[in-house]
């Protein structure tokens, strides 16, 4: 194989790590665009949505061969798991985010932290530490392009991906509480002026956020396994490329989800570093996005009023 | 039984060293930052390379990892404490598990059979753990007392006016960013130090003892007794172990879930944020323009706490 349809090849690898950050990184950036604050908790939503999922397919499919059953299964399980994911979102926010709204700004972070930490060992403690794969709906034999191999779930996680970032689109910038949404992350008081129920508007961003990252999480589940501590690293990486494109800005987060993804698939093996150290990547692309462009590709330089 | 209380009081003066750090970094410069799982880590290490590969000894060996985690603390504090506290917070995070990872992969298996630490002929040996327990408090009774100092003093009024307002201490003349570096720097020594004593305690170094549950920890540690204050910190490192060897000394190991004190542990910090964000103990209390010399205070404090014991009115 010659090295420019390796690195073709790499660059597809790519494609369907990006996709997967790019959802989760939605979370992060809408939360960010409406409050200003990182929810910590959303790499752990991701694994909760991961589980769901793996449980409702499993319960559904038992050992049934993969077919069209299976496939169906597949996407029944993954509504189930948004719907869940969307109301334990919304729930942490009530609970844990919404009283400290205009306490000082560690209060939430700490809040937050505190949430990731119930979450991850919570289900460590319910499902053991012990990573669970999960299987296929689909016969996944690879498909030979050319010289470039595709598997069908990468096309899945692709296909999936795309579908739910237009529908996010055109939900944010075709739809009345889209109007609202973009308003509360613009000017909180004035839209509350404007007769906008904040309160709800925070409610939704969180839902359609968590929504989301049970999508990641089902996705990132077929090439890195479902276990409790699946989220941080994860999160951490989907919160990097949020950076990257800009945090609080939507499109930023897709265009930074899909770069750091590929970054990370044809960097490691560009610089030669090995397997283990791949983590170290995404580190060090986000110091240097905070060095050099700190508003990130689509971000705006916002500067503390006084 | 016993056993187990010299446990809770070793391993709360290591954490004690840790908070004091996450306290000048989290309490008095209002800055979050989650990776003293890794500057323990760093200081570990260094102790146990300088101890084994370099033959020095612990006493050599404690500054030098002092050093090392506070030159790893400049390196990462300059690129992300220009920003905002909240990319801090997860690019620290990153920095822990990316030390962590570079641990396992660099030396999956550690240190053992590190050599002891020895004082005048006197050699540290982990079963005699009175030793330990002393050893290891006179270390926190000296950070203590230094890190007292330091936040009453110029530099400590200046890290608390960039916590209370960025702008406003900037516009008073302060360099924003060479306080915010300090204060992280001098943490990150902290939480290398502890290390250094961890690593004397334990005598072996593996890469799986630092993760990010250890920086939960602190973090739990300085928020529960109050942010700010250096005796809460204290408090609140024996009340994170205790809470740590409540299964041992209950004798339910079998009932309580191992990820039970976890659980704990994230609970705490939402409740403590919900109905007392200032911790137990609140945060010190700091009398400017107080005439009166410090030997004036300290003999007013001890009349005060003579007429206490007296039972008569303050």
């Amino acid at each position: 194989m010659s090295t420019l349809t390796l690195y073709m090849q790499y660059i597809v690898n790519g494609l369907t790590l990006g996709a997967i950050y790019s959802l989760i990184a939605l979370g992060y950036t809408m939360v960010y665009g409406i409050l200003k604050f990182i929810n910590f908790a959303h790499g752990d939503i991701l694994m909760v949505g991961a589980f769901i999922g793996l449980l409702v397919y499993t319960a559904l499919t038992g050992d049934a061969a993969p077919g069209a059953w299976t496939l169906s299964a597949f996407f029944i399980a993954m509504l189930v798991s948004m719907i869940a994911c969307a109301i334990l979102g919304m729930l942490i926010e009530r609970i844990a985010y919404k009283p400290l709204r205009n306490a000082n700004r560690l209060a939430p972070l700490l809040s937050a932290i505190g949430v990731s930490f119930i979450l991850s060992n919570g289900a460590a403690w319910i499902f053991g530490t012990q990573s669970r794969r999960f299987p296929y709906p689909f016969e996944n034999d690879p498909i030979h392009i050319g010289s470039i191999t595709i598997t069908p779930h990468q096309i899945v996680v692709i296909v999936v991906s795309v579908a739910m970032m237009l529908l996010l689109t055109f939900f944010v910038n075709r739809t009345r509480m889209g109007k609202a949404m973009r308003a509360t992350s613009l000017d909180q008081s004035t839209s509350q002026l404007m007769g906008i129920n904040v309160n709800r508007v925070i409610s939704l961003t969180f839902a359609i956020g968590s929504a989301l990252a049970a999508v990641g999480g089902i996705l990132a589940a077929f090439d890195f396994r479902v276990y409790p501590s699946m989220g941080t690293m994860t999160g951490l990486k989907a919160f990097v490329a949020a950076v990257i494109g800009g945090i609080g800005n939507i499109q930023g987060a897709m265009i930074g989800g899909v770069l750091l993804g590929i970054l990370e698939a044809v960097g490691a093996p560009l610089l030669h570093i090995p397997n283990g150290m791949k983590d170290t990547v995404a580190f060090a692309v986000l110091i240097i996005v905070l060095l050099v462009k700190p508003d990130g590709i689509l971000g705006k330089n916002e500067r503390e009023k006084v | 039984m016993l056993n187990f209380f010299q446990l809770i009081l070793i391993y709360a003066g290591i954490y004690a060293l840790m908070a004091i750090g996450q306290n000048c970094i989290t309490g008095y410069t209002g800055m979050l930052s989650l990776c003293h799982a890794g500057f323990f880590c760093i200081g570990s290490y260094a102790t146990a390379i300088m101890c084994k590969t370099f033959g020095l000894s612990f006493w050599l060996s404690l500054p030098v990892a002092a050093i090392a985690t506070g030159l790893v603390g400049l390196l990462i504090g300059i690129p992300t404490l220009r920003l905002k506290g909240d990319y801090l917070c997860i690019a620290t995070l990153g920095l822990g598990e990316i030390i962590r990872n570079i641990a396992t992969n660099v030396n999956p298996v550690g240190y053992n059979s590190i050599p002891r630490a020895s004082l005048f002929g006197y050699q540290f040996a982990s079963r005699n753990k009175l030793a330990f327990i002393v050893l290891i408090w006179v270390f926190v009774l000296i950070f203590y007392i230094l890190f007292q100092q330091l936040a009453h003093s110029r530099i400590g009024r200046a890290m608390i006016a960039v916590r209370e307002d960025e702008v406003a201490a900037q516009s008073n003349g302060i360099n924003v960013t060479k306080y915010k570096i300090s204060s992280f720097v001098l943490g990150a020594a902290m939480g290398g130090i502890a290390g250094c004593m961890q690593t004397a305690y334990t005598l072996t170094v593996q890469p799986g003892s630092y993760t990010f549950m250890v920086s939960v920890m602190v973090l739990c540690t300085v928020v529960l007794g109050g942010m700010g204050n250096g005796k809460a910190v204290i408090l609140g490192a024996f009340i994170i172990q205790f809470i740590s060897y409540l299964p041992q000394l209950t004798g339910l190991t079998n009932v309580i879930p191992a990820q039970a004190k976890q659980m704990i542990y994230g609970l705490l910090l939402v409740v403590m944020m919900l109905w007392r964000p200032q911790g137990i103990l609140g945060r010190d209390r700091f009398r400017y323009g107080d005439p009166r010399t410090r030997r004036e205070k300290i003999a007013a404090f001890f009349r005060r706490e003579g007429r206490n014991a007296e039972g008569g009115a303050v």
